[in-house]
């Protein structure tokens, strides 16, 4: 029987239970020290004195770090950097090496000393004094020099452009507003740390909390001018990474202080730092307007998104949702993009779609409310099959059935068009729901899979479990490739010296790494099938290879299966302790952000199975129903239950898929009820500091969430069949919810997240 | 048998490196275990390599340890010499009077199964028991705890059989990421005693009825396991673990194709 | 964390000499606040002096109601059966703040001097009058939402952030304080938080060195009716935008007695003395209770961003007296 998509518990589960996983900042060393940065306090100017004198001077400080004495870093360079793959920071600015400051809680030092509360202590006592310049602080001030971008992720970002004004104006139903989704934290649980280790002048190890070893490994080899090969980086098990722990300035900041301290230094960043210094979702003002025919056909959906940016081109790109669902001839997106002296924003939980889906769904709920007609089936009625902006097929798409399905789950029917019908003593209820999407990518990977006499099988990759189950279903698919039982297989994943793998972002690393898992068991099957044709001692002797199939760790004579000959016999016979093969497979789409490994090999996939963007479109899809129950009077809102139901392609292990869509729907609760981040236009720093202040959802906020699949393999996207998980979940819940409220109170809050003040 | 419970995940050539790299530690690994500190001279001795490629080996190796012996201090001021119990050996350390418990646990026993989430009592992944009773060691120093006796997740398993909270949020999947899940399970199994004792909460019905246990609700478990926060969002899988705990019947797994297929 | 002198006082006596002969010492009892505050480098003190293993740790009956102990444990406190049967209310309040291990840790003395959560309070490199006097109140034309609606200055608009205290507020609790050389006094709890006025630096009026040796919990007939509202921006595990603290005893449907403390709004727990009046004889009705909320939100003065807890406090007032008119049974909250 299959091993892959069944609901095994994660092979890992009981190093985390136990507290035995580890995680960067755990990886301490022998003659360790310990790093503090210190923070700018100014928005914007320059660094006029900075004196460490006083500060050397401390018990147990080793040294102090800034840009009167840091190791000088390569600087930017676009082409050249990505060339060496290392294009991809979270933001531009290689640390320390000049006195501008950016944006408040920038890293201007970093102290490092013997113990931590001695880095803490005299970091905190160094005296610094700014030019302060103007800063731009507040988004809708600076809205009037903001840009239009040409480019968006390589793609045209501004797209027809005026294009909805007569279809909208001559439509028979209109509903245009305007929705806004505040600035919004990753808060992965594991703050971001790193522990680097220098040995000798040019080889370095970074024990780094990220969400990609390679990407990390290429970025600070690159700025350290170092040979790719001399930086490794380690990471076996991440707390957490939401789009937050791609490349931030602490992990090359850690590296200088380790050369100036001549020890390995260890550098974890506070909760607090986490609100300035690793990304976070840039608000959006989104203009929404839909128009219809009489009987609710839509005839334009206009999409304008003002948002900000700060050290990268990334921005919130919350038009994405609404060049991919619904059937309407017109379409229009376009953005305002103003630049803000504020951490630089980043990719968070499903960017885009999140944030995007909220305008969107919410918009498609105002209008099925203006045709009285009811929302799934106003939906059901604007389906489209194909990619609306290029005209392929969806690759495999079952929405409508995601629709069918959830409202039957959730029991629909019982849901009336006007609001404020039903009461339970202090509440109001409400029935809502909306649609989810994301895109299903690819990218290029190496995995290579090795095999002992004994018939233990490791498999390797430099992929990452950022909680997302990547150790597990690894060990499934290779189980089924091989004929193994799941507990004969290591994984071991984490670390860039392993074959290349994309970073676990953008709902990919399934996608990616498991065709060419399969692809390697294969060679290695492969070669144990020639050590046996070629051994007069087996029965397999003189065989062709397409005649040899495999079963239970055994290689077995298509159409007999009393002719086998088992992998242990074959390797013992041979005198071989161990088999190996490595796999690389590249989609047709191209290799994404990975670097493919050299040594491995190449392997064909038929263009039909291999993610070809240019035949087919790669998206995943869901349906969101949400029943809320709100008290007006105090203005609290409680999620009552929740139903998700998803097509996202062959579901690999049905209890972590699961997983990953609650998880998911409580970012949605998160980013519905009461995450925000809010800023001092005086002085631009965040007055929501920490997590007493940042809230994210609690026990008690998360109702059950009931989830259902399609479970269809994607029978393009790869062999495998599967696409990603990881973000589609949280897509389409605020809107959900804020539907839902509406439906309970006749109240239409656009403006997120919806804490009690918007409600009493 | 007593050498394969010692290296249950090392091949021979895996333990042949061990005892060319540390001839004098191998019979003390071989009657007690390999310690932490065996293992950071390891790393001394062999770069990272080891320690990568042998990653899952290791660890599992390392798993049967119960607490590495005290690191030497380093930079400590105002120093305070405390003696409290952890998972059951007594440690005697000297620390700086600064030093959380969290960080003593972390930094100076090794212990690093207790996690700093937010390092200000906010999240609950620092939680610990401290005579039994759940505490966040973020937020206490370590000079308070003379005398203490100090569980930690480390503590929890019988040797190699896991306490029933550990196994129920592996059925369950009550974690993704992991690192709020030793937080999570101390504070689960203190709530066990707390609702033996009868103690109350916020959304308790009538605080006026006392008794002597209370039967929990899911709303109940949500209320008070409150403190620990999960940003991956495990929550209903851990209310699913506590609630099979709590009530000594197999809670089922709830997941099913949209088909109706498991 | 500036480096500070640790010691542990092996009696009540030692503990105040120590704390008293230095005016940068500190009593540390679970240290939720303190140690989180000394982190952030809000609060340097050069010395802490341990009194969670100081003897008055008890709860006990006296000839006037029930005393609890300073050093006790919240979650003690909180569960003790004294409590829960005679003033449910604080037993409820107590079990609305902070998370299980918060309230395992935090003595009732300690909670009572817990410092404001205002975010200009706790970033070092913002303007406050509380923690740098004569810097400036950064909230007061900043953001200002969690802040004051009652009882504010232009020095200052942060409010206190117990739930605890509001209970001890609405129960007229008494605290017994004891300083150098044995000087022992008591002090009303409506005197013992401060408004800021010009002063925003001192939150009450303990003087250095004395220690809450315990709270006097008067006898009263709340017990079948009381309440402790609290909203906050997610169900569990955060600060009061705004709570009520209701108790009231009836004379058949007429009101013999009333309490109201709010909190959330003021830079203290903020008695409603206005709307209690109101009510005073009157019918135990909801008219009635809407009617005293409007009286005493009258008074109320909210910032640029907190107009709602305006109307939420008329509103949460209204719904905790109901509530304890139902018994004082949970679920209201919504």
């Amino acid at each position: 029987m299959s091993e892959t998509g069944k609901p095994i518990s994660r092979i890992d589960g009981h190093l985390k239970v136990t507290g035995k996983a580890m995680y960067s900042a755990e990886f301490n060393q022998p003659n360790m020290a310990y790093a503090f940065p210190v923070r700018a306090t100014i928005a914007k100017g320059r660094i006029t004195s900075l004196d460490d004198t006083a500060i050397k001077k401390e018990p147990g400080v080793i040294s102090v770090v800034s840009y009167k004495n840091a190791l000088k870093l390569k600087p930017l360079d676009m082409p050249a950097q990505a060339k060496a793959g290392a294009a991809f920071l979270g933001e531009n600015l290689p640390p320390l090496q000049d006195n501008t400051v950016h944006y408040p809680g920038q890293f201007i030092a970093v102290v490092v000393a013997e113990s931590y509360e001695q880095a803490r202590a005299a970091a905190y006592k160094l005296k610094v004094h700014y030019a302060a310049e103007k800063a731009a602080t507040d988004l809708k001030t600076e809205l009037p020099n903001s840009k239009k971008p040409t480019k968006l992720m390589g793609e045209e970002a501004q797209v027809n452009g005026g294009k909805t004004a007569t279809p909208l104006a001559t439509s028979a139903h209109r509903v245009d507003n305007t929705y806004s989704t505040p600035v919004e934290h990753h808060h992965p649980m594991e703050p971001h740390a790193t522990v680097a280790v220098w040995e000798g002048t040019d080889k370095l190890t970074l024990y780094d909390a990220t969400q990609g070893v390679g990407l990390t490994g290429a970025i600070a080899a690159y700025f350290l001018g170092l040979p790719q090969e001399n930086v490794r980086v380690i990471a076996p098990f991440v707390g957490g990474g939401f789009g937050s722990k791609g490349l931030w300035l602490h992990t090359l900041l850690v590296a200088m202080a380790a050369k100036a301290a001549g020890r390995p230094v260890k550098l974890a960043l506070t909760r607090q730092m986490m609100q300035t210094n690793v990304g976070h979702r840039a608000a959006t003002i989104q203009r929404v307007a839909l128009g219809t025919d009489t009987a609710g056909t839509l005839k334009a959906i206009r999409h304008h998104t003002d948002t900000y940016n700060n050290l990268t081109e990334f921005f919130e790109p919350s038009g994405k949702q609404s060049l991919v669902l619904y059937k309407a001839p017109v379409r229009e997106v376009t953005y305002n993009v103003a630049k803000l002296n504020r951490g630089t924003p980043t990719f968070m939980r499903a960017p885009g779609e999140t944030p995007g889906t909220f305008a969107l769904e919410c918009a498609m709920d105002e209008m099925a409310y203006q045709l009285k007609m009811d929302p799934v089936a106003f939906r059901i009625a604007n389906h489209t099959t194909q990619d609306p902006m290029k005209g392929h097929d969806f690759s495999s798409e079952f929405l409508v059935d995601c629709y069918r399905i959830g409202a039957e789950k959730f029991g629909w029917s019982a849901r009336s068009m006007e609001p404020r019908q039903k009461r339970n003593g202090n509440y109001l209820v409400g029935y809502g729901m909306a649609t989810a999407t994301y895109p299903g990518g690819r990218s290029a990977a190496s995995v290579k899979v090795s095999m002992t006499a004994k018939g233990d099988v490791t498999v390797m990759t430099a992929s990452i479990d950022i909680g997302t189950g990547t150790y597990t279903v690894l060990a499934q698919t290779a189980a089924d490739a091989l004929g193994v039982p799941v507990n004969r297989i290591q994984v071991k994943i984490g670390d860039s010296s392993l074959p290349a793998a994309p970073l676990a972002g953008g709902s990919q690393t399934t996608a990616s790494i498991h065709p060419a898992a399969m692809e390697a068991c294969a060679l290695l099957r492969k070669e144990l099938a020639t050590l046996a044709i070629a051994d007069s001692s087996s029965k397999l002797h003189g065989r062709k290879p397409d005649e040899i199939g495999y079963a239970d760790g055994k290689l077995v004579l298509i159409g007999d299966d009393k002719k086998t000959d088992s992998y242990a016999d074959i390797m013992s016979r041979a005198r071989r302790v161990e088999v190996e093969a490595c796999a690389t497979t590249l989609p047709v789409s191209g290799a994404g952000l990975t670097v493919p490994s050299a040594l491995c090999t190449p392997r064909e996939i038929p263009a039909e199975q291999n993610s070809d963007s240019k035949h087919y479109a790669f998206h995943s899809f869901g349906a969101q129903f949400a029943e809320v129950w709100v008290d007006e009077d105090l203005g609290t809102i409680r999620v009552e239950r929740f139903t998700s139901v998803q097509d996202v392609g062959r579901i690999m292990n049905e209890k972590t898929a699961r997983s990953q869509i609650i998880g998911g729907v409580i970012f949605g609760i998160g980013a519905a009820l009461m995450e925000a981040t809010e800023y001092d236009k005086r002085w631009g720093s965040p007055v929501v500091r920490t997590l007493a202040d940042y809230h994210v959802p609690v026990n008690l906020d998360v109702p059950p969430i009931d989830v259902h699949f399609i479970g269809k393999a994607d029978p393009h996207i790869s062999p495998i069949g599967a696409r990603g998980i990881g973000e589609i979940g949280i897509t389409g819940v605020a809107a959900a919810i804020a539907n839902a409220v509406f439906n309970a109170t006749g109240k239409r809050v656009r403006d997120l997240p919806l804490t009690p003040d918007k409600l009493v | 048998m007593e050498d394969q419970l010692k290296f249950p995940d090392l091949t021979d050539a895996e333990r042949k490196a061990l005892e060319e790299l540390m001839p004098d530690d191998m019979s003390e690994i071989i009657t007690s275990g390999l310690k932490r500190r065996h293992f950071l001279k390891l790393i001394t001795f062999t770069g990272t390599s080891l320690l990568a490629t042998h990653f899952l080996g290791i660890e599992q190796l390392m798993a049967r340890t119960t607490a590495g012996a005290p690191l030497p201090p380093t930079g400590v001021e105002n120093g305070v010499n405390v003696a409290f119990k952890v998972n059951g050996s007594t440690q005697k350390l000297l620390v700086d009077s600064r030093m959380t418990l969290l960080d003593a646990l972390r930094e100076r026993l090794t212990l690093t199964g207790s996690k700093k989430g937010c390092d200000h009592g906010q999240c609950g992944a620092c939680t610990v028991l401290v005579d039994g009773r759940r505490v966040l060691s973020c937020l206490t120093l370590a000079a308070t705890c003379e005398d203490k006796v100090v569980t930690t997740i480390e503590g929890l398993a019988d040797g190699h059989t896991l306490h029933p909270m550990q196994a129920a949020f592996i059925k369950h999947d009550g974690f993704q990421c992991g690192y709020c899940t030793p937080g999570q399970i101390c504070s689960a199994v203190a709530l066990m005693s707390e609702a033996k004792n009868g103690e109350a909460s916020y959304v308790t019905r009538n605080v006026r009825q006392t008794g002597k246990s209370v039967k929990l609700s899911d709303e109940e478990i949500r209320e008070r396991m409150s403190g620990n926060i999960c940003r991956c969002g495990a929550y209903p899988n851990i209310v699913d673990a506590i609630r099979e705990v709590h009530g000594d019947k197999a809670v089922a797994q709830v997941w099913q194709f949209a088909d109706g297929t498991i | 964390m500036r480096p500070f002198k640790f010691s542990n006082a092996g009696d009540p006596a030692t503990a105040i000499t120590l704390v008293s002969a230095n005016p940068g010492a500190k009593f540390l009892g679970g240290g939720t606040n303190l140690v989180d505050l000394m982190k952030e480098d809000v609060m340097h003190p050069s010395e802490l002096v341990d009194i969670t293993r100081l003897k008055h740790a008890d709860i006990e009956k006296t000839a006037t109601g029930v005393s609890i102990g300073g050093t006790a444990t919240n979650s003690f406190t909180a569960n003790h059966e004294l409590i829960r049967k005679n003033y449910p209310l604080l037993s409820m309040a107590i079990l609305a703040g902070a998370s299980a291990q918060i309230r395992n840790m935090a003595t009732n003395g300690g909670n009572l001097n817990q410092r404001t959560r205002c975010t200009y309070f706790y970033d070092v490199n913002l303007p406050c009058n509380k923690r740098e006097p004569g810097s400036g109140c950064g909230a007061l034309k900043g953001v200002n939402r969690n802040h004051a609606i009652f009882g504010w200055s232009e020095k200052c608009v942060a409010v206190y952030p117990s739930d605890m205290a509001v209970a001890l507020a609405a129960l007229n609790a008494v605290v017994h304080v004891e300083g150098r050389n044995n000087a022992k006094r008591t002090i009303q709890f409506a005197d013992y938080h401060r408004l800021p006025g010009d002063t925003p630096e001192k939150d009450n009026n303990l003087k250095q060195g004395e220690l809450i040796t315990s709270i006097d919990l008067p006898t009263n007939d709340f017990a079948e009716r009381s309440y402790y509202l609290k909203i906050r921006e997610r169900s569990s595990y955060a600060f009061a935008l705004v709570s009520v603290a209701a108790a009231l005893s009836l004379d058949g449907n007429q009101i013999k007695q009333v309490r109201i403390a709010l909190g959330g709004v003021a830079h203290k727990p903020w008695r409603a003395s206005v709307a209690e009046k109101w009510l005073m004889g009157k019918e135990a009705t909801e008219s009635n209770f809407r009617a005293a909320a409007e009286a005493e939100l009258k008074n109320a003065r909210p910032l640029e961003h907190n107009k709602f807890k305006v109307v939420m406090a008329k509103k949460a007032i209204t719904r905790a007296l109901q509530g304890a008119m139902q018994g004082g049974v949970y679920g209201l909250e919504g």
